[in-house]
């Protein structure tokens, strides 16, 4: 039990996977520029990620390694996750309208995050059991969404702000991404002393 | 009279052609690759790589050689495949070419590179959703010919793996005192190696920067010859990304 809490925990805080492991940046700078695109998005990027953990280790575990394939690993993975997002956006358009409409339009957009891709390797090179598996991913997308709920916050008050012209627009976004990246130095040695 | 006032904007058709023809050639294609058209610091692809590995000058060298190894080979497989593919299955048939490229990558790394296997570690297979490559697959290669498409490939490669090495040579300096490796005389004595860099915080903090220099030097460019050199996308707009980042999704919902 206690392995579980520093997983998730360091998942979430320490080992952030934006903002220490920089995966997934491509979306972070896409809609933070709003809370409710950021929230959206989360939403999004922790179902699939729960997801795809689901299929990958097991393909990996029982397909991959007894067959010698684990060569495939990037191939497959990276295909069953395109598969896996276009099943999940049918299924959920025809049995849950209400979440499709609030996730659905961040649903393609993800094949191709490298947070998905990331935590599925992770697990592997990390050589976790299922259930660690499973709540790495979920530590990975809670991060997620804590890395761009608080930056969605800070870029709303950058984008009103006064900056010299040549840093205008993306560079300042990086700089204040780099001051909110130093906040969660606070974390370091948080995760062991929380759980001894 | 009338002379005065004439559009200055228009140009003639054959003028038109000439400039066709220019943006056509191998070279303009290179150069935009590499400066204009700067996949990492103008048109802002391929962040996580660029962010992640940029500790030191030679990890990143190699991860710049890795990207360009991909980058040229599926630019050459997609283009010779362009009139085979499907319109609609593209994208996965992008990503299945990609990663096989990103397969051998990985097994001549693991099998000649061992320590540098570990360094790296998953953002080489990341490599597959590095939007440089899937962007430049679906934007170029799967429209032009494949001598255009290779050449685009080492431009694109080129001007990351540059851009990579300058951000990891300046982390690299400033954080740790070294230069790939080799101790630089003053650092350690009279400056001490700020800690900053090397971090991942440094990360965001310089690639700041250097887009905001990069950013200076194009439109000095296009300043001194009087016109737009490229026609290089607003940064971080959508076209430039084919399928990766949601940009925008509340906006245009470009999907």
């Amino acid at each position: 039990m206690k392995e579980l809490f520093i997983i998730l925990f360091s998942a979430i805080l320490v080992d952030n996977f934006v903002l220490s492991k920089f995966l997934g940046i491509c979306s972070f700078l896409g809609v933070s520029k709003n809370l409710k695109t950021a929230m959206g998005m989360s939403g999004a990027v922790i179902l699939v990620m729960l997801a795809s953990t689901a299929l990958t280790w097991p393909i990996q575990i029982f397909l991959l390694n007894p067959m010698h394939l684990a060569f495939l690993q990037t191939l497959v993975f990276i295909l069953v996750i395109a598969a896996l997002v276009q099943m999940i956006e049918m299924v959920m358009k025809k049995t849950m309208p209400p979440l499709y409409n609030a996730l659905g339009i961040y649903l393609p957009l993800i094949t191709t995050n490298c947070a998905v891709l990331g935590v599925a390797i992770l697990n592997i090179t990390k050589s976790y059991s299922f259930l660690d598996a499973m709540i790495n991913a979920l530590g990975g997308g809670l991060g997620y969404m804590l890395s761009l709920f608080l930056f969605s916050g800070v870029r709303s008050k950058v984008d009103k702000a006064d900056v010299p012209a040549a840093l205008k627009g993306l560079p300042i976004t990086l700089i204040a991404a780099s001051l909110v990246a130093v906040s969660f130095f606070g974390f370091k040695g948080l995760v062991e002393n929380l759980f001894s | 009279m009338n002379d005065n006032a004439v559009d200055k904007t228009y140009v003639a058709p054959d003028e038109r052609r000439v400039e066709q023809k220019k943006k056509d050639s191998l070279l303009h294609i290179l150069m935009a690759g590499i400066l204009f058209e700067n996949p990492a610091f103008l048109l802002v692809l391929g962040t996580c790589p660029l962010l992640a590995i940029t500790i030191s000058a030679k990890d990143a060298l190699f991860m710049g050689f890795a990207v360009i190894f991909v980058q040229v080979g599926s630019e050459l497989f997609i283009s010779i495949l362009r009139k085979a593919i499907p319109d609609k299955v593209r994208i996965p048939a992008f990503i299945t070419v990609i990663a096989g490229f990103v397969t051998i990558v990985q097994m001549l790394v693991s099998a000649y590179f061992p320590a540098l296997n570990d360094t790296l570690g998953i953002y080489i297979p990341l490599i597959v959703v590095n939007c440089i490559v899937l962007a430049r697959a679906e934007a170029f290669a799967s429209k032009k010919p494949v001598l255009a498409s290779v050449v685009d490939g080492l431009g694109m490669g080129t001007g990351f793996t540059v851009a990579l090495v300058l951000m990891g040579s300046i982390r690299e300096i400033l954080g740790n005192g070294t230069f790939f490796g080799m101790h630089l005389p003053l650092f350690g004595t009279v400056i001490e190696p700020m800690m900053f860099f090397i971090l991942p915080p440094g990360g965001f903090f310089v690639y700041g920067l250097c887009i905001c220099f990069t950013q200076m030097v194009v439109r000095w460019f296009q300043k001194k010859s009087g016109k737009p050199i490229s026609n290089a996308p607003v940064v971080g707009h959508c076209d430039t990304c084919g399928t990766c980042a949601g940009c925008d999704v509340s906006e245009g919902n470009k999907v």
